[in-house]
């Protein structure tokens, strides 16, 4: 492993390690893709091997069904204790993406998720977000505040320096903590590839000349042209590109991700 | 367009955490726009969809609006919070972190600077030296970041005249020189036009140095932490399985298997068995600067967060008072005499600032006199007092362990970094203290295996005040009902040790009297027993220096009065008035199980909260 990878490895360790000795009820999102999976990988390094906090998904009921596979099977092969979560009225009353993505996205993965969250109290929450990914996530803290709707306040983010993080709060509010916002889209893969991290296979062409290269909903979520068929290839691939890694997400047209993030979208 | 493909298809060797810093608008989101722009390391379309957006909207297009990523900035024109972006030349990876220069948000320009290895301080060329040019470059000092070069940007606006920017040369390095912050060199640039970025500038033949690009080429990787002595701050102590795993980030120096290790403040010993890691083969036998390990010991002593580690012959200074330069940066000023939590590395300790030496205000560097707040954004020199010990270093020896933030409430609210440690009352017992159980032979019987068969841990019950028949009476009902509850204990006595020890002091040697009686109960407490102390002849400050000698074992001060007075600091328990003694055997005893000495669980196993 390169010494920078060595380094995001300590630190995102470190983040993780505060995180469980600061908040009782600590929880880790977990969306199955390659980010959440090498966040996963990293707190069982962090750990020893044991991921001693529930790990949630989201499950919008647009999810790309062999990723709820993959999901299902190492939750038994790691023993993960897995909470799903679902807007489950939003969908009984026909939500979808045909009635406006951002409207989708607010009521079945931010409102899904802060209703998870009131429900089961959780004062800490992992994300995966990574600075590189868009510009509102660049701005973020490794531990991020959220108010009592769920709602980020960008203008008044606590300072964070000399590793020490904002790890009181009031009562009612949470924190989200965010050990991979120093990595890179490379970076994952430079350390998916050294560690030998299992990822699901909708990151590989199959011979049809596409892949997934982030991946969402499956309405909202498309391929991209790449003859990519591993790891390895994938990381050539990214040292020459000048396409934008979420270019295949829809949400993040316009302004959608900084609205979207404003009320609690991860 | 060609070579730079090449060049990001170079392997990235080194990666370089920069920011770029500077009173606001005076161009630092156009620098790094600019610098992307013209290396070509946008991503594809990005400066299309912008230039559009700019058009659609009928407003000059700006570099700066490649990442101001808020709607709120775009339409203000200013950068409300930091923004990291890579940027990737020739084998290094730069992290360039582009920090607010409004003075509002002076707290998120330090949130970026705080992890900067260098920095490109600008100035504008019109407007010269600014008051947050100076408080930046004074901060950049304070944060550690010694490696700074200064961009005198708009240089297209003074006609690219060489005796402007020999001016502000001049004045700025004058400036920086009082800091003792020596910039690597000043650039005259043009961001808006391109000018000394990433090419050379025709129109500025007097200027022979380096471009932006050059300079952060020119930049120097840190050196390494792993030469210094060993710093381990313990992060958190787990118990998955069997072992006792000490988790922590190395902040200086090297561990490796069997190294003898003493924790600060506690001075308790112990020697590295493992070094513990997943899914690294082969398994490490040691750990170095910077990386997030986990040690096994191999004796079963008791250490938790907040401890350092280090090898004994050089450890951290301990002390409870100290002085430091600190900046403010909380919503409410800081204030002589009020609690605040200092967290130093892992460790937290309450603590208050004794004195405010000067303000110091950044834009000149003099100093407003003594007074008793520090506003918000202005750095002080400050005395601070700690309520515990506290293990530190100062702040030019090791970097991790000789700084620490203030949290006021909520909020991270202050950061300082230590100058001076003080010697308080404590310091030379403090000193025996460490000498002396550093160098303790020790048995194969620990304090863990005595806890298990006596059913407690030691601890040192310390009666003071009231007539001294009250708390003989109160020592002997408290020793009486504890030894009756199968507890170990010991009434110790002041006077029987003066009427045998102490037979060679004369009555002025008190302090020598309080030493003895220290040490003495040191050795029952090692024994595993719980001493019962009525110590008639020591004043409050003997007692500070019983405890001093017995640290880090547990102490119960318990203060009787006839009448309702204030009890000394630092008191756990006080009564006044009329005595029911029983009740108050109750509260010691109460006391003691909720301090986990008289823990029911002790020799069970440790409860672990995990779930699968």
């Amino acid at each position: 492993m390169n010494a920078h990878l060595r380094q995001l490895e300590d630190q995102s360790v470190y983040i993780f390690r505060e995180a469980y000795k600061h908040f009782e009820n600590l929880a880790m999102l977990w969306s199955m893709g390659k980010d959440s999976t090498v966040l996963l990988w990293l707190a069982r390094k962090a750990f020893l091997g044991h991921v001693p906090f529930p790990l949630i998904h989201v499950d919008t009921s647009y999810k790309i069904p062999a990723m709820i596979e993959y999901r299902d099977r190492f939750a038994r092969e790691w023993r993960l204790n897995l909470v799903i979560g679902q807007n489950t009225e939003a969908l009984k009353n026909g939500m979808n993406p045909g009635l406006g993505r951002v409207e989708c996205c607010t009521a079945l993965k931010t409102n899904g998720l802060k209703n998870l969250l009131a429900e089961k109290g959780y004062t800490g929450v992992i994300l995966g977000v990574r600075a590189d990914e868009e510009g509102t996530r660049a701005k973020e803290r490794y531990f991020s505040p959220r108010d009592k709707h769920g709602d980020w306040d960008f203008r008044e983010q606590p300072p964070e320096l000399w590793d020490q993080f904002k790890t009181a709060f009031p009562q009612g509010t949470h924190i989200r903590i965010h050990p991979l916002l120093d990595w890179t889209e490379i970076n994952i893969w430079e350390y998916i590839k050294a560690e030998n991290i299992p990822i699901i296979d909708l990151y590989f062409d199959k011979g049809e000349g596409t892949r997934y290269r982030s991946l969402g909903c499956a309405p909202c979520t498309f391929p991209i042209k790449s003859k990519a068929k591993n790891v390895d290839d994938i990381i050539e691939e990214l040292r020459h590109t000048t396409v934008a890694e979420r270019s295949g997400r829809a949400q993040d047209e316009g302004r959608g991700m900084e609205l979207l993030r404003k009320d609690g979208y991860m | 367009m060609l070579s730079t493909l090449n060049t990001r298809a170079a392997r990235a060797q080194e990666h370089l955490n920069i920011v770029i810093v500077g009173h606001v608008d005076h161009g630092k989101s156009t620098l790094l726009g600019r610098l992307f722009a013209d290396t070509g390391s946008l991503p594809e379309g990005k400066l299309e969809k912008v230039r559009g957006i700019c058009e659609r909207q009928g407003k000059e297009f700006e570099y700066a609006f490649l990442f101001d990523a808020f709607l709120e900035e775009q339409e203000q024109g200013i950068t409300i919070d930091t923004a990291r972006t890579f940027f990737q030349w020739k084998d290094r990876q730069y992290i360039i972190i582009d920090a607010p220069g409004h003075k509002e948000f002076l707290k998120n320009m330090i949130s970026g600077a705080a992890r900067a290895e260098a920095a490109l301080l600008l100035i504008d060329a019109q407007e010269g030296v600014k008051e947050q040019s100076k408080k930046h470059g004074y901060l950049l000092s304070l944060l550690g970041v010694r490696q700074v070069a200064v961009v005198v940007n708009k240089m297209d606006l003074v006609g690219y005249r060489q005796d402007v920017f020999e001016a502000i040369e001049k004045e700025y390095r004058a400036f920086l020189t009082q800091l003792k912050v020596s910039p690597e060199r000043f650039v005259p640039v043009s961001a808006k036009l391109g000018e000394n970025i990433a090419t050379r500038s025709r129109v500025m033949p007097w200027y022979t140095g380096p471009t932006v690009l050059d300079t952060l080429g020119l930049f120097r990787k840190e050196t390494e932490r792993e030469h210094q002595p060993l710093r381990f701050p313990v992060q958190d102590v787990y118990k998955f399985d069997a072992r006792r795993i000490l988790a922590g980030r190395i902040a200086a120096g090297l561990v490796k298997v069997g190294d003898r290790l003493v924790f600060s403040p506690s001075n308790k010993t112990a020697n590295v068995k493992s070094i513990e890691a997943f899914n690294v083969e082969p398994v490490p036998t040691q750990a170095k600067a910077g990386q997030s390990t986990g040690i096994t010991l191999d004796e079963q002593i008791f250490v938790e967060r907040g401890e350092i580690a280090s090898y004994p012959d050089a450890a951290p200074l301990v002390s409870t008072v100290f002085r430091c330069n600190l900046f403010w940066m909380g919503r409410r000023p800081l204030e002589t005499g009020k609690r605040y939590a200092l967290r130093l590395a892992t460790r937290e300790v309450e603590c208050e600032v004794e004195t405010i030496h000067r303000i110091i205000d950044a834009g000149d560097l003099d100093a407003r006199q003594t007074q008793t707040t520090v506003g918000k954004n202005e750095v002080a020199e400050l005395t601070i007092r700690t309520k515990l010990p506290l293990a530190f270093d100062l702040y030019s020896d090791f970097e991790a362990t000789g700084r620490f933030v203030l949290v006021d409430q909520y909020d991270v609210s202050g950061g300082g970094i230590i100058t001076e440690s003080v010697r308080d009352a404590q310091t030379v017992l403090r000193e025996e203290a460490r000498r002396r159980d550093i160098a303790w032979v020790k048995g194969d019987v620990g304090p863990d295996d005595r806890a298990r068969h006596y059913g407690h841990r030691a601890a040192l019950i310390l009666l003071t005040g009231g007539p001294p028949s009250d708390k003989s009476f109160l020592a002997r009902r408290l020793e009486v009902r504890l030894v009756a509850d199968s507890r170990h204990t010991y009434l110790l006595d002041g006077g029987n040790l003066r009427r045998g020890l102490d037979t060679d002091l004369a009555e002025e040697d008190g302090a020598e009297m309080v030493r003895r009686f220290g040490e003495v109960a040191r050795l029952l407490i090692d024994t595993g027993l719980i001493v019962v102390s009525t110590t008639n002849t020591f004043g409050r400050i003997d007692h500070q220096a019983i405890q001093t000698l017995v640290h880090p074992t547990p102490v119960v001060t318990v203060h009787l009065s006839k009448t309702q007075e204030t009890s000394p600091p630092s008191t756990d328990l006080a009564f006044a008035g009329p005595k029911d003694f029983e009740t108050i055997v109750d509260r010691i005893i109460a006391e003691l199980k909720q301090r986990g000495v008289l823990a029911q669980a002790i020799g069970a196993k440790q409860q672990f909260h995990y779930s699968i």
